[in-house]
Order: structure tokens, then sequence, then C-alpha cells
């Protein structure tokens, strides 16, 4: 960028220039900047504010459930129903909704998106991603997503209603259902903008991890973070093909007919779905294909994240790093032979359940070996109790929780008493949110300083992570035996049923740990916003901790290192016997005390 | 000291993770928030493999979580005045914490497969007790009229109020009309979807008598929580009796009986 100090032989030229000067270098720099941390960043509000919408969504529901055909206060406002009391097929949309803006607007670009962005470079030491414009790109193509998913709350006969799986024939017939019709549509247009974005955050994020490593940074010194990332973009790039092509079948058969999902002779209120010769269950087939994988895709980072999280405060290796590698490419790997689980009672062939179930209950292992890892890295340690390692920790409690619980679904008699009922509801929620979402603060309070050069505040850290940790046990723990009891999930009033008739005292509790639970984000909300401007100056290093992206500025400007880092380590040295300080960074030099540890530990 | 005490405070925070965790499912059955009653054959081994796998992964959760809380609690920063044990990993931890989860899922997955085998693979060879035929929002039934057969002009058509003989080998044949819709009997543990375009049999063997909710538990559209039936299990004198009423009632409001749809 040049200076004004043009010489003043051409007079009337720069006046114009200088004018719109600012408003292109704001633009380049904040808006349509290619600099992978303002990326980062730019999809982390992104998905934030999404993460508030995806909320507001799930209190409605939660309300719903609680207290059904009731006023529902405040929201119901927006609902513009007669009385502000909410219709069933409102209610189906909710869901449908609430899990779409969940899945596909938070929790994947959160993780690959935001801290994939802004990790990756930074923790291999490179100064960038590899194709800029490429990632700029995957930022800007998830407005149109935002735009369709948003407008389709909008639009006649409202979003999509089908469940945010959107099984055929429901979702293809545009008579079936309200949401059927334009709100379907843009649903999947949206959808397949989240694709791209994907797509192009995941063959950059391949090629920087494969090309862009700073010297000495060999693959088995990555850090797990990054491991994580790699594995994610593989599983990316896989997969989504699948689910781009169905979703653009799904949209042929709702515009032209085509059949690919619908039976011969198939009516739905008296709307023929053209000539058939389809089958719905290879929607099932083909969306599974990626959203399985997708599973993975909405949990690995976040492991890869705790794990780096939970040896810096531990103050410890990670225990068993090369298993920690392995049991990722484990489960990236066997995440392509499960997706089957979801149909065991679909009217799939019930032996093709069986050989499903085989590889189901074998995906539990690297799971496993994980836990047992994490387990076996803070065991030993000196654990510094930051808001931060609160979080990391309780992924890991949550995680045991979710992870057993998917034992009785992928058990395929027992999945015939508890499939779709709140057994499973409550299986995801505590993986994905008691999972995921906690890796996710977790994530943010620890690298809060490195983004903003700030540290946020412990102490409303605490209470966040306090009252967000009560309530989200309150909501989903009591799941489980809801789902004991067979209380099935999308139902909008289920008490008419004299199975479910008595469990509407306990839904109220839920919706009341629901509410609760999201009220506390405010809290978040308000430290993370006063921190950014007004919090304590962080260091390069605030944590202590070994990674590249700590040995680069708070925060780091364009370019990242002011120096060429130099790797001559593994990401964990902690506590290094005989040294002064309790860590040693990747870049700092070769140290023959250091080296002598290591030699006598293995 | 307040250090130490903080430490203390989250350590218990997460002992009540496993502690309240078990007393949940120890209070629940007697509050009634359980397992509905089971009236079916097969029932007994759903539910047993429910136990066995509580049991299972009872055992691992709480082993796990003690664990992470004894770590939390021992290994604080403010306790723990030595230095943190530098190490690795371990060779043979890792060897002992593959193969026993992987024996043990693997025994999991192949002792369930019987039980699966009973309730999915192995049909009775007979012809279908009745035809459930689900559509927005509603159960459709046709009962084989005087004849026994499926299909023919003389069927029993009902809607909702399906009755079934107990303690005999059913067979239904399950059908939908126009979107996915799922065929749950929680009393009897089953569960099926519907799809259009398919015939999909499920059999079951009722033992005891009374009157039980038809769930659909598939979403099929905006009145999916209202698409109940009911499921009435008689002795078989009783069901004949039933039949024979329905199907007075039947012929008495449709005197012609060629105007039935036959599909």
């Amino acid at each position: 960028m040049s200076t004004i100090t043009t010489p003043t032989i051409t007079a009337p030229a720069p006046l114009p220039t200088k004018k719109s000067r600012p408003v292109a270098e704001f633009l380049s720099t904040y808006v349509f900047s290619k600099d992978h941390k303002v990326i980062g960043l730019q999809f982390l509000f992104s998905t934030l504010l999404w993460f508030l919408i995806g909320g507001l969504l799930a209190l409605a529901v939660r309300w719903q459930i609680a207290w059904p055909w009731s006023d529902v206060p405040v929201l119901g406002k927006l609902f513009a129903q007669q009385g502000g009391q909410m219709s069933p097929e409102f209610y189906t949309m909710l869901f449908t909704m609430h899990a779409t803006v969940m899945i596909f607007l938070v929790i994947i670009p959160i993780l690959a998106g935001a801290f994939g962005n802004f990790l990756i470079p930074l923790m291999i030491g490179a100064d960038d991603m590899a194709f800029p414009t490429l990632n700029m790109l995957s930022y800007w193509f998830m407005w149109p997503a935002f735009i369709a998913f948003g407008a389709s709350f909008f639009v006649e006969g409202g979003a999509a209603s089908g469940g945010w799986t959107s099984y055929p024939p429901l979702s293809t017939n545009v008579a079936s259902s309200p949401g059927s019709g334009w709100g379907q549509t843009l649903w999947l247009l949206g959808l397949t903008f989240v694709g791209v974005s994907s797509m192009l955050g995941s063959v950059n994020y391949m090629t920087t991890i494969i090309l862009m490593r700073a010297p000495g940074m060999t693959m088995f010194r990555l850090p797990m973070t990054i491991w994580a990332m790699f594995i994610t973009a593989v599983l990316q790039a896989f997969a989504l093909p699948v689910l781009t092509a169905a979703g653009f079948m799904q949209l042929a058969d709702r515009m032209f007919n085509t059949g690919f999902f619908s039976p011969e002779g198939l009516v739905v209120n008296n709307l023929s779905s053209g000539p058939g010769g389809g089958q719905p269950l290879l929607w099932q087939h083909l969306f599974w294909f990626y959203s399985h994988p997708a599973v993975y895709i909405m949990i690995l980072p976040a492991m890869g994240m705790v794990s780096d999280i939970l040896t810096t405060f531990a103050r410890k290796p990670l225990f068993g790093y090369r298993p920690m590698v392995y049991s990722v490419a484990g489960i990236a790997g066997l995440g392509f032979i499960v997706w089957g689980h979801h149909m065991f009672m679909s009217g799939m062939n019930p032996a093709l359940g069986i050989t499903f179930m085989v590889s189901t209950m074998m995906i539990a292992l690297p799971s496993a070996v994980k836990t047992f890892n994490w387990l076996g890295t803070v065991w030993g340690g000196k654990i510094q109790f930051t808001t931060s390692m609160l979080f990391a920790l309780s992924f890991v409690s949550m995680f045991i929780i979710g992870g057993l619980s998917g034992i009785f679904m992928a058990a395929t008699p027992v999945d015939i008493f508890i499939h779709d009922t709140y057994f499973i509801v409550a299986h995801f929620h505590y993986v994905l949110f008691a999972g995921t979402a906690m890796g996710v603060w977790s994530a943010i309070y620890y690298w809060f300083p490195k983004m903003f050069g700030r540290t946020m505040n412990e102490f409303w850290g605490k209470v966040h992570f306090f009252l967000t940790f009560i309530f989200l046990n309150g909501t989903f723990f009591t799941m489980h035996i809801l789902g004991a009891v067979g209380f099935p999930r999308r139902l909008a009033d289920a008490y008419h049923y004299e199975t479910f008739r008595h469990l509407q005292p306990m839904n109220e509790f839920m919706t009341w740990c629901a509410i609760g639970m999201v009220a506390t984000q405010v809290i978040f909300a308000a430290n993370f916003i006063y921190s950014m401007f007004w919090g304590p100056v962080a260091g390069r290093n605030p944590w202590n901790a070994n990674t590249l992206e700590w040995s680069a500025p708070s925060p780091p400007g364009h370019g990242n290192f002011d120096f060429q880092p130099v790797v001559h380590r593994g990401p964990y040295e902690y506590s290094v016997p005989g040294m002064a300080k309790d860590h040693l960074m990747q870049t700092d030099p070769p140290n023959a005390v250091a080296a002598a540890a290591a030699m006598a530990a293995h | 000291m307040g250090k130490r005490l903080a430490g203390m405070f989250w350590a218990l925070l997460f002992l009540a993770v496993p502690v309240l965790g078990v007393a949940v499912f120890a209070i629940a059955p007697s509050i009634n928030v359980w397992l509905p009653k089971d009236v079916s054959e097969h029932g007994a081994s759903i539910d047993s493999l429910f136990y066995f796998i509580l049991a299972l992964t009872g055992v691992v959760f709480i082993a796990t979580e003690v664990l992470l809380f004894w770590f939390m609690w021992k290994y604080d920063a403010a306790k723990n005045t030595g230095p943190a044990t530098y190490i690795h990993g371990s060779h043979t931890l890792e060897v002992v914490w593959t193969i026993i989860p992987a024996a043990t899922l693997l025994f999991l997955a192949i002792y369930q497969m019987n039980a699966w085998a009973d309730v999915k693979m192995r049909r009775p060879q007979m012809q279908p007790t009745v035809e459930v035929v689900a559509r927005q929002f509603e159960w459709r039934l046709r009962y084989p009229g005087r004849d026994g057969m499926l299909g023919t002009p003389d069927d029993l058509h009902l809607v909702n109020d399906l009755h079934l003989p107990i303690d005999e080998d059913i067979l239904v044949q399950l059908k939908s009309m126009d979107v996915l819709h799922s065929f749950f009997l929680p009393h009897v543990r089953i569960k099926q979807d519907a799809v259009p375009g398919m015939k999909i049999p499920v059999w079951f063997k009722a033992t005891e008598t009374g009157a039980f909710d038809i769930v659909c538990a598939e979403l099929c559209g905006w009145g999916h929580y209202k698409m109940k039936g009911r499921v009435t299990f008689v002795t078989r004198p009783e069901f004949e009796n039933w039949l024979e009423r329905k199907y007075a009632e039947q012929e008495a409001t449709q005197p012609s009986l060629d105007t039935v749809t036959v599909n």
C-alpha cells in the first residue's frame, strides 16, 4: 500500500482516490479480507449470531413441549399467529429449522470455518492459507445460505418443516406439508451453498496443512487440533459430493417430477408425485452417507482442540499422542461404513442392519481410546482450573455420556424401542451441545487472547461455565429417561397418548432448564464484547503454552509471524524434568536437558 | 487456600455427574418414568438387552467419571506441590484399553443378533392377520374377510381401532399411502417405518389383554402428533366376536361390496 506522499504534479486525479481509499481499505481489510484470521473471525461472529437464533428456536420448541398450545411469551409476537399460540405446522418448522441452523450454520462453520481458519496457519507456522481468495469465497458463499435459510421463514407456507433430514416424500411432494413448498426449495439451495463453502474450505485446509508447514514441523509434530482439522477436511471432501448430488436430485424431484425418490403412483393430498420409479429409501442412504461422516465433522475438531487445551492446563504432555492420531483416523475411516444405523427401522434389509450394527459398535472403540487418553493426560498433572480448562474437562465428562448412550441405539434390538424417541435426542445433544459446544466455548476462552490481544474475564467465565453445565444437564440428562418411556420426538403434543400423559411435569422442568441455559449466554455475550475492547491486555503467550501460535504477536498482524518459526519438537513438552520453566515451546531452540529427558522418557 | 477450595468445588461439581446420573436412573422406575409395561413375547429379550447395556455402560460411566473427579481432586495445581508427571503415554495401557473395549463391543454386537433376527428376520410363514396402511394422519386397517384372504371384496375396513388376538403369531402387512410413517407400539416393543411403495411385514405375539397406544414415530407432516391409534389385545373367541360384529356393521352401512376399492 502506497502512502499519500505522491508529488503534486497531477492535481485533479488523486481527489477521488483519496476519498475512496479508506472505504476500499476498510472493505479489503475487514469485509472482503483474504487474511485467514479475519475470515476466521467473520465465521465466528456470523456463527455465534446464528447460535443465538438456533437457541431461540429451541426455546420455542421446548415451550410447546412443556405447555402445548399455550400462548408463547415474547417470541409469540413474531409468529403472526392469533393470540401467540403456535400451530402444529409451525412446531414442525421450528424443530426442522432449529436443527438446520445449529448443524449447517453453527457447528460445522464454527469448527472448520472459524477455528480451522484462524488456527491452521498459526499452528503450523504459515503466513496464511494456501489459497487466500478461495478462503475468502468460502466465507462469502455462506451468505447465500444465510439468506436462503433466513428468507425461508417469510415465504408462503413458512420454512422447511420436513425435519433436518428432509425425508421424501414429505419433502419432495409439495402438497404433503405447508413447509414443503418454497421453504423446502430454499432449504435445498441453502444447503448447497453451505456445501460449496465447506468444500472450498476443505480443499484449502488440506493443501495448507500438507504444503505449508514451517521448517521442522513434521506431520507427527502437529498439534491434535491440526490433525483433527486435517482429517475433518478429508471427510468433507469425500462425503460432501454425495450430499450435493442428493440435494440436486431432490430439487429435480420437486421441480421436474424426476421421481428419484418417489415410487410409482404416489399421490399425497391429491397431488401426484409424477410417474415415480424411485425409492424413498434411496434418499436416506445418500443423505446419511454424508450426514454420518458429518457427525464426526461436528465433533473431531472439538476433540482436537480439547486435547490441546487439556495438556496446556494440566501442564503435561498429551497421553498417547500417536494412538490419539490413529483413533481420529479410525473414526474417520469407520465413519463411512456406519450410515445405515440411522436406518435400522426404515425398511432397509434387516440383514444389512446386522452389518451396520457391527461397524457401529466398532466405531465406539476409537472414541473410547480417546477418552482413556484424555483421562491419562489429566492424571498426574498440575491442573489449572481456568474457564477454558473447565469447559475442556466438561467436554470429556459429557462426551462419556454421549458416547455411552450411543451404544443403546447401535444395538439393533434395543433400537427398535428407543429409535426416534427422546433417547436419541438426549444422545446427540450430549455429543453436539454438551460435547462440541462446550469444546467451542473452551476454545473461545483459550484462543480469545490470540484473536483480540485481550483475555476474557475469568470470574464471569466461570459463572458462565457453572450455570451452563448445570442447566444443560438438567435439560438433556432427563431426556434419557423420557426416551426409556418411549416418548417420541417431533410431536407437537404427545400428552393425548395414555402412555405419555404423565410426562408433562418433567418436560416443564426441562424447559425451565433450557430457558436458564439460553439466558446464561447473556453473561457470555457480555463478557465476550466487553473483553474484546476493555479486557486485560494479553502478551504473546498468556497460558504458557507450547504450540506455534503462542509465539506470534497477539493479535498477529497480516502474515502472522514477525520471525521465521522453526520447529524443534512436538507440541506437548510440558514439565520436562530438569528445566527451569514448565513448558518448552515448539520454537524454543534445541536444549540438551530437554533432549536427555525426552530420551529417558521413551 | 481460596484456590484449593475452588479446585475442590470444581472437582465435586464433576463428581455430581455420576452421582446424580445414577440417582436419576435409580429413581425413574419408582416414579413410573420408565419402560412401559411389556405385553409381547419378544419384548423381554429386548428389555433384558436394554438392562444389560445399561449395566455395562453404567459401570464404564461411573468408573470414568469418578476417575475424572479423582484426578481433578488430587492433581489440582493448588494442591499438587510436586512436578507434573512427564510421560508421553504407555504402550501397555493403550493395548489394554483397546483390546478390552474392542472385545466387549464385538461381543455386544454378536450377542444382539439373535434378538434382532427374531423380531425382524425370522418371519412366520402365514397369511397376514391384518394390513395396516398408514396415511396422513390415520391408520387404515384391513382384515381379511370370511375367505381369509386380503385384497378380496369382502375385506373388513376400519380406521385406528386395531384388535388382535393374544397368544398367537400376528403378521401385520405394513404399507403407506403417502409419506413415511412409523408403526410404533411401545408396549409391544415394535417399531417399523411404513414406506410408500413397499409392503413390510411386522410380526409379534401379544401375551396380555388390554388396550394400548399406536404411535406414529416418523415425522409425517403437520398432524404427525395426532396420528394416534389403539391396539386392543383380546382372547381368540373375543376377537372373533369383535370381528363378526364389525363385519356386520360394515355390511349394514355398505350395501354393495363391489364399491370397495381393492388396492
